[in-house]
């Protein structure tokens, strides 16, 4: 065990993990994160909190990360090149440690163009993979990045998302691969809507031995309308939406567009549980934290399981 | 080359507006090529200025010069006896231009007329693209001839991210994705081995400010004068 966290536990123990998502409030009410919590209390094993995303200032990640410990839910704690120089994550990686937080996930993050503060000067002093490998060599070998010892190794459970959709394809499982060298524990894939293309993904990582070496979840996001699928499809950069999806939500009438949005992704995971390689799901209800209960339900995942 | 834009004319006529006698200096080397500071840049500049100042009822008495380059001691000193017939400077050089004239007339005021934009190809008349951020440790040996550190948005060592879009970076459909490319070139190559392995974190040369003395050379005990 490398973090002793529930996650980890749950996967390392052969179940099939279920993780959820929050997105921290957009000002410093504490209330609005812990009545999100409170639906995904008991329905997932952790719960990734965002850091910044989309390039939009939130409530710090670790902040709302312990908000949720003394909700008594786990977190993944994401953490973002674009905001912070290699001394500021690694004082964030000790810190989050120290306050129990066993889970993180590393992400290069959206660019600044995209956020609320476009002209903001992007970090990235280390990218992704070299913050994989850093947190690594902090967490094993207890050391900084410069080399230093480090009093009191942090014990995280090293995540990193992995798309297996964006171009060139051929090439995201060698990124994948150069990922688990790097050292990463588990990875949580981009929102997959195009099922053939995660398969072949899949298999890839399998027949490279990918799969025997790192834990991956795969991303679902329930479409809740015909417009977010659109919007999807059209305008979120990396994400692959087919026509099938889109053909499928036209069919049903408005008001039960959210409903056949649930289905497709109850279908999915249904396939995923069976699909060899594939350690759980990520699921990420953007805005829609409240129907994770009905789905987590719905698609037999309750209840969870406790590990000792 | 080291390109340049010209500021917005309001811009310049408000840094020199408490000035009345003013000498644009131009530079004849990469601001000329990017027809930004060049000889006839500065003559537009020049009388656009005297224009300006006259519409406002502010005269304004302008000098001009273009200099073969800004850049070094030789051809600044052939402003010596030139320069303390006014009141301030403007400078259409580089940044680097401007800080050297600066420097050689630490009594007068000196301004930009240019924002320096970069180091840059000349892909036609009037078109730049930034190429090199002189960040002092070149990995385009490996990355194919193609600099990561300029051309992805995140300056990713270990590209590309989730966010590459049918070739394009996340940020527009007008900017190519680095990593894309190349990957692209290295496999059309066949040296892919050169990515496979992670490339570890930067060791950032750039950070403080640089000098440079070539090998068999010395800094002089006193920069001559």
């Amino acid at each position: 065990m490398k973090s002793g966290s529930n996650l980890e536990k749950v996967l390392r123990a052969g179940h099939f993990a279920f993780t959820g998502e929050l997105g921290p409030p957009r000002g410093a009410h504490s209330e609005e994160v812990r009545k999100k919590a409170s639906h995904l209390k008991g329905q997932v094993d952790s719960v990734n909190i965002t850091d910044n995303q989309t390039a939009v200032v939130r409530m710090a990640s670790w902040a709302a990360c312990l908000l949720l410990i003394q909700e008594g839910i786990e977190p993944n704690f994401q953490m973002v090149c674009r905001d912070r120089n290699r001394l500021a994550m690694q004082a964030d990686i000790l810190g989050a440690s120290a306050l129990g937080i066993r889970n993180m996930l590393c992400l290069s993050g959206d660019h600044c163009q995209f956020g609320d503060h476009p002209t903001a000067k992007g970090v990235f002093d280390i990218d992704s993979m070299q913050l994989i490998s850093m947190v690594k060599l902090m967490r094993d070998e207890g050391k900084f990045l410069s080399g230093a010892e480090v009093d009191g190794k942090p014990q995280i459970f090293i995540g990193a998302a992995s798309n297996p959709f964006a171009d060139p394809f051929e090439w995201r499982v060698h990124r994948l691969a150069k990922k688990v060298k790097a050292g990463v524990d588990f990875i949580q894939t981009q929102c997959i809507y195009n099922m053939p293309k995660f398969r072949e993904f899949i298999r890839q990582a399998n027949d490279m031995g990918l799969t025997e070496k790192v834990f991956i979840l795969a991303g679902i996001t329930p479409m809740k309308s015909l417009g977010m699928a659109k919007y999807m499809k059209a305008k979120v950069p990396g994400m692959d939406v087919p026509d099938e999806i889109i053909t499928r939500l036209q069919g049903v009438p408005r008001d039960k567009q959210a409903e056949e949005g649930i289905k497709i992704a109850l279908e999915q995971i249904a396939e995923l549980r069976e699909m060899k390689g594939v350690a759980g799901v990520h699921l990420m209800a953007i805005e829609w934290e409240h129907r994770v209960p009905e789905i987590a339900e719905r698609a037999g995942m309750l209840p969870r399981p406790s590990v000792a | 080359m080291i390109v340049a834009k010209r500021k917005p004319f309001d811009e310049i006529m408000e840094l020199i507006q408490s000035y009345k006698k003013v000498l644009v200096v131009g530079c004849g080397t990469c601001v000329a090529v990017c027809l930004a500071g060049g000889e006839k840049e500065v003559a537009v500049l020049t009388a656009e200025l005297d224009m300006g100042r006259k519409l406002k009822d502010n005269p304004i008495e302008l000098g001009s010069i273009t200099l073969e380059r800004q850049c070094d001691r030789e051809y600044l000193a052939q402003l010596d006896t030139m320069a303390g017939q006014f009141d301030a400077l403007l400078s259409m050089a580089c940044g680097v231009g401007i800080q050297f004239l600066a420097e050689r007339f630490p009594d007068k005021p000196v301004f930009p007329a240019v924002d320096t934009c970069g180091l840059a190809v000349n892909q036609d008349v009037g078109w730049y693209e930034e190429r090199c951020r002189s960040c002092g440790r070149c990995v385009l040996g490996l990355t194919g001839g193609i600099c990561p550190v300029t051309m992805c948005a995140k300056g990713l060592y270990n590209g590309p991210c989730g966010g590459t879009n049918k070739g394009n970076c996340e940020i527009s459909a007008d900017q190519p994705c680095a990593w894309f490319m190349i990957y692209e070139r290295l496999k059309a190559q066949g040296r892919l081995g050169c990515i496979l392995e992670l490339t570890p974190s930067q060791e950032w040369k750039d950070t403080t400010p640089r000098t440079l003395t070539q090998p068999g050379y010395k800094k002089p005990e006193k920069a001559k004068a």
